[in-house]
């Protein structure tokens, strides 16, 4: 993202760009683009990111979380347009400040659903302000943090989101077991000496980076699509943690290339295409069984 | 505090060194920061193989017994040892089974998963595919096997019954080869029938071992074909022996402090009646009214 509005703000290639059949050669027209090739980098990177620690902000039920932070998230955002910084530096400062607070909480707080909301709704009017401040009432730059801007990052965003991405996927690595024991078993894991409030905040530091990277992709407001659906889809298809990680990064990772693909022919935002790629992956596994269960009723009771 | 939170010791229990004891407590007091003493004056032993069953009304310490032992709670007072040492947190030779808690149905989580992170849960980042952990994956299959979890452990977490998952809670326990086994309310939210087969199981694996097992209840009558004596938290006190002699009205209403009665059937099953609004609750009485019939529902 650049702190000035960009001609993309729309996020789109404009819809000059015909389907040909050759999609070697269409990929090929697609990759001469600079800003295609970053939102591809960055779109990839963020998908992995995305794929693995949404696996935990299922197991773990903390999507209001996630969704909390990327609203804090769109007041750095917000704040660094004011001081003239890349949004992506406000982002990080915020989500991993609210981030630290939220692990803290702890995964017991009953009222921190309450809490987490009351600090959103303010957050999203501290946006407000400093978008205001910035120029007025200019949209544009409003709607890039809201909706993503993928085709909007430049190349050093790239190189910045790659150093995010790898520092989260370490350290979801180093924790993985003691993770999943404090995620599906606090009581024993506190027993066993695993450091159940140090992980709980690691965590939330861990998702604060990759809402932080998200944003960039799909925004504020879509950041679910990349951090809980695939997730959400991948727990229908296996029973597993291991491949439900695997299938969570398959089904972000599709949905944003394609959904980039798409938009390439098209005149509409990258972010509606991997918002509906992603939902129409959930969708598919959800109906399956049930059109199956439907098929064999229905060969059950069919005359022999 | 009055004079009713005196411990009151059972008939013929003393806390003398027996044969080996796993779980030794010498005038131990619990409580939780500067609040008044959940219990006080503690003295019991548990013996290598013993099971005991914690009894007692809702809030009067039994959780904070099982806290102590496993290290998350030290002794206001007095010394509690386990093993011979005092409590350790993470110590490889306690199985804990807390609560059992219910899961969303699509929870990408098996049985086996959960089994597995009594093997190397703790461990720090991911399982790499060495002859220890082919080994250890040999162990993961008794311990399904030993509870009879075969049929399910391959299903997810949010899809199994209440005693399922508690089946495999017990199997995660086992699996570490603990020697004192810690059961947080087992029985709790099963029918009458699953009840008495979850202790029966319990006892069982736990004879197999040689395993202490301290088992928290509400009702005693599930447990009383297994069980060797009773730990009755109540009143501010702890008192410890074997059922027919602690669980009779004039020893529960020395230890409750008020008159409590005690009804046995023609199957010998015990009910303790007559709970009212006197019942003494030491840390806040919150629950005081609640507990008119605390076994035998």
């Amino acid at each position: 993202m650049r702190p000035s509005a960009s001609l993309l703000s729309t996020a789109s290639f404009g819809g000059s760009n015909r389907f040909s059949w050759n999609l070697v050669s269409d990929f090929r027209q697609m990759w001469s683009y600079a800003f295609f090739q970053h939102g591809f980098e960055a779109g990839t990177v963020v998908a992995i990111v995305g794929g693995v620690i949404g696996y935990f902000v299922v197991l773990r039920r903390t999507a209001f979380a996630g969704h909390a932070l990327s609203h804090i998230g769109f007041a750095g955002a917000a704040g660094a347009v004011v001081l003239g910084v890349d949004p992506i530096y406000g982002l990080l400062v915020f989500c991993l400040g609210a981030g630290a607070v939220i692990g803290a909480l702890g995964q017991r707080l009953a009222s921190r659903d309450t809490v987490i909301g009351i600090v959103l709704a303010f957050s999203l009017g501290l946006g407000a302000l400093f978008l205001s401040l910035y120029n007025g009432n200019d949209a544009n730059e409003a709607v890039s943090i809201l909706f993503g801007e993928i085709l909007g990052v430049s190349g050093s965003d790239v190189i910045l989101t790659l150093v995010i991405g790898i520092v989260a996927l370490a350290s979801v690595a180093v924790m993985y077991r003691p993770l999943l024991f404090a995620s599906v078993d606090e009581a024993v894991a506190e027993a066993r000496r695993v450091p159940v409030r140090a992980l709980s905040i690691a965590f939330m530091l861990a998702l604060g980076l990759a809402v932080a990277v998200a944003v960039q992709v799909v925004g504020v407001l879509l950041i679910f699509a990349l951090l809980v659906t695939p997730a959400a889809t991948a727990a229908r298809v296996t029973a597993s943690p291991g491949p439900a990680i695997a299938v969570s990064v398959a089904v972000a990772l599709g949905a944003t290339w394609l959904g980039l693909a798409v938009s390439w022919y098209s005149n509409y935002p990258v972010s509606f295409f991997i918002t509906t790629i992603a939902f129409g992956a959930y969708v598919l596994v959800r109906l399956v069984p049930w059109v199956l269960a439907l098929f064999n009723r229905a060969a059950d009771t069919a005359p022999a | 505090m009055t004079d009713r939170t005196e411990p009151v010791v059972a008939p013929g229990e003393g806390h003398s060194p027996r044969r080996s004891a796993v779980v030794v407590a010498r005038d131990l007091t619990a409580g939780y920061g500067s609040k008044d003493p959940v219990w006080h004056g503690a003295n019991f032993a548990f013996d290598e193989g013993e099971f005991i069953a914690v009894l007692g009304p809702n809030g009067a310490g039994k959780s904070t017994l099982l806290r102590m032992l496993l290290g998350l709670l030290r002794p206001r007072a007095g010394t509690l040892e386990v093993l011979g040492a005092p409590p350790r947190r993470g110590s490889p030779f306690i199985g804990y089974v807390p609560q059992a808690r219910p899961f969303d149905a699509e929870t990408a989580f098996r049985g086996v998963d959960l089994v597995a992170l009594g093997i190397d849960g703790h461990r720090w980042g991911i399982a790499l595919p060495t002859r220890r952990r082919r080994a250890e994956r040999a162990r993961l299959g008794e311990a399904i096997e030993a509870v009879g979890a075969d049929g399910y452990a391959e299903r997810r977490i949010g899809e199994l019954s209440g005693g399922e998952r508690q089946r495999l809670l017990l199997a995660q326990a086992l699996v570490g080869r603990p020697r004192l086994l810690l059961l947080d309310e087992p029985l709790a939210n099963l029918d009458v029938g699953r009840q008495a087969t979850m202790a029966d199981l319990v006892a069982t694996v736990a004879r197999e071992r040689a395993i202490t097992v301290v088992l928290v209840a509400h009702d005693l009558n599930p447990l009383r074909r297994v069980i060797d004596r009773v730990c009755y938290v109540a009143g501010g006190g702890v008192l410890i022996g074997p059922p027919e002699e602690v669980v009779t009205g004039p020893v529960l209403s020395g230890l409750y402090g008020a008159p409590v009665e005690v009804l046995i059937d023609s199957r010998g099953r015990r009910f303790v009646v007559g709970l009212e609004e006197e019942v003494f609750h030491p840390h806040g009485g919150e629950s005081s009214g609640h507990d008119h019939l605390i076994e035998g529902h």
